[in-house]
């Protein structure tokens, strides 16, 4: 069994040995081998980018089929903001809770005004912290994977706030228990999810034991028959669903979602995985000590951007922008009780129940001198190679290539640029297996013959 | 003490006046200490050091160089760079002291906590300079004391 779960799957049935995966893992997780893909548990991250990029479909999310909700006597859904920003501008929250309800779950429960609440709680965190800045949310489960697994020395500065959907879960579980006389094991708490790293979060949460969640079904599944389910229904009042809406939980589907309803000095909203490295880097470096919170999502524009979303993020991104706008200019405020807020955040409602621990990547070598020894083969293998990292040996880089063979997972000579060397071996492979056949044919003709 | 058997030796070549590719040898540093299994909190004070030092050479130096020696016993950077030198090293590593332009201020560079910060970070630090000709700087971080820790 491996130590890691992890989100993603590789079908190699369907794996035609491309190499875009390959290339774009942010954490170079993937090699190709033998015509296959596979990836690196330890270094992967879970971000989904090699899902999107996959001619074939041939990486696989794992979520939670359908057929889940059995298990339970009571079913609630619990959609991402990011579910809402699916449809059409008309149609409302409100609404798409309705057809949610339709679908085969008890309950489904609208989470932006949770999010709301957490929002306040990251403001009085951040307001009362008197450490090193900057602070960095915890709502992306892949940024909080990258910081173990890349930037462990950044790990003190998560917040450690709870997400709003492990709260929910973690209260509807116990609300709902009392209210039906049920255990709360017997209360299915799902999530609807844009992407598969929050899937990773539910079975393998990386601060505490176990999540309140249940488990995830992915957007992109529920999202048909969701459609279908939601045109038979009657519209209802447009101003009514208006009024229902939290303008500072909305917010929480797309980047910069968080920190434009807070009342923060500075702050950055940044996204998408690459850009992450840079400011993450810069962080480490000591650049940006006067930021107070950043607000960061591996997906491009934020949850929007999710491989298991269905509309094109830039539309689902400006949707959400023009709902808050809308809010705004109607002067709609459902917002929760920043007072309550405050007397739950005393009372540690917010707080993650264990501690974020990193998880670096494991060195060469355990003794630091043999490490340095492998270190230098590393680099006596590296200099001599073409350094265009072509990716035709199968590793993403020319540096990885030269990692794996001294890690023994490749050979010098799987380099093409090793070719002339590579060629006498395969010219002396193929006389050999020449001389076989015709050894073969030989002894097949013989006895026809006689 | 440490044999070059044992021994990890490499040259980075820095550039001057590229501020878009400064902190690219900070990284590349960074990433090779996290293989070779470096503790982290050596790890973040080495890259905070390179880092200063990388972007001293950006803004006054012509180019450098810088040499990475890692053995059992220390980590050890060494830049070299061809420049204007520093008249005074004493007045050089006061906090707050800089002869950094209006323009290298205004994008957040140039406080005057360069130098102070790398010999902050680091466990041995050295400058030496002529001036007209350049500076040498070494940073020294131990590994054995850490460890016992």
């Amino acid at each position: 069994m491996s130590q890691y779960y992890h989100s993603i799957r590789i079908d190699t049935e369907k794996c035609s040995g491309g190499m875009k995966c390959m290339r774009i893992c942010p954490t170079q997780a993937i090699r190709v081998r033998g015509g296959k893909a596979t990836i690196i548990e330890n270094k992967c991250i879970d971000c989904g980018e090699c899902i999107k990029v996959c001619n074939n479909k041939a990486i696989i999310p794992l979520t939670d089929p359908f057929g889940e909700l059995g298990k339970f006597k009571h079913t609630v859904a619990i959609p991402s903001p990011a579910l809402y920003a699916q449809f059409g501008r008309e149609i409302l929250p409100d609404r798409i809770i309705a057809g949610l309800k339709t679908l085969g779950f008890d309950d489904a429960i609208d989470l932006a005004p949770k999010c709301g609440e957490v929002s306040f709680a990251i403001q009085e965190y951040v307001r009362e912290y008197k450490g090193p800045k900057p602070l960095i949310s915890i709502t992306c489960p892949t940024v909080v994977r990258l910081i173990q697994v890349k930037y462990p020395d950044l790990i003190d500065l998560i917040i450690p706030i709870d997400t709003p959907r492990e709260i929910a879960a973690r209260e509807i579980k116990k609300k709902r228990s009392k209210e039906l006389g049920l255990k709360p094991k017997d209360i299915g708490t799902f999530y609807l999810t844009p992407c598969p790293a929050k899937m990773i979060s539910i079975r393998q949460p990386a601060e505490k034991g176990k999540s309140n969640l249940d488990g995830a079904i992915s957007i992109a599944d529920i999202y048909g028959p969701l459609l279908t389910a939601m045109e038979g229904m009657e519209k209802g009042n447009y101003r009514q669903a208006l009024e229902n809406i939290c303008i500072l939980g909305i917010g929480w589907a797309m980047v910069g979602g968080i920190s434009r309803t807070l009342r923060l000095k500075n702050s950055l909203a940044v996204s998408g995985l690459s850009e992450i490295l840079d400011v993450f880097d810069d962080i480490e470096r000591g650049k940006l000590r006067n930021i107070d919170f950043i607000e960061a999502y591996s997906c491009p524009q934020g949850c929007v951007g999710g491989s298991l979303t269905v509309e094109n993020l830039y539309i689902s991104y400006n949707k959400i922008v023009q709902l808050i706008e809308t809010l705004q200019y109607e002067k709609i405020k459902a917002c929760p009780d920043i007072r309550e807020v405050r007397k739950l955040y005393k009372q540690n409602y917010f707080h993650i129940e264990g501690k974020f621990e990193p998880r670096p990547l494991i060195p060469l070598d355990k003794d630091l001198t043999k490490a340095i020894k492998k270190r230098k083969k590393k680099e006596a293998v590296y200099e001599p190679l073409p350094k265009i990292d072509c990716g035709a040996c199968g590793s993403p880089t020319c540096l990885t290539f030269a990692e794996d063979v001294v890690t023994g997972e490749a050979h010098v000579s799987d380099c093409i640029f090793n070719f002339p060397n590579r060629f006498s071996t395969l010219a002396q492979e193929m006389l050999d297996l020449l001389e076989k056949f015709a050894f073969i044919d030989h002894t097949h003709n013989n006895p026809k013959k006689e | 003490m440490g044999s070059s058997e044992n021994e990890f030796l490499k040259r980075y070549e820095i550039e001057s006046h590229d501020f878009s590719r400064a902190g690219n040898v900070s990284t590349q540093i960074k990433e090779l200490l996290q293989e070779i299994g470096i503790d982290s909190s050596i790890i973040r004070r080495a890259a905070i050091a390179t880092y200063e030092a990388e972007m001293n050479v950006v803004m006054y130096a012509d180019k450098a160089e810088l040499f990475l020696t890692v053995n059992p016993e220390r980590i050890h950077i060494r830049i070299e760079d061809k420049g204007q030198g520093i008249k005074d090293i004493d007045l050089a590593m006061q906090e707050g002291f800089s002869t950094a332009t209006h323009e290298m201020r205004e994008m957040g560079f140039g406080a005057g906590m360069g130098l102070p910060n790398i010999k902050r970070n680091a466990d041995k630090f050295n400058i030496s300079s002529i001036p007209g000709k350049g500076t040498s700087v070494d940073i020294i971080f131990c590994l054995n004391e850490t460890k016992q820790k």
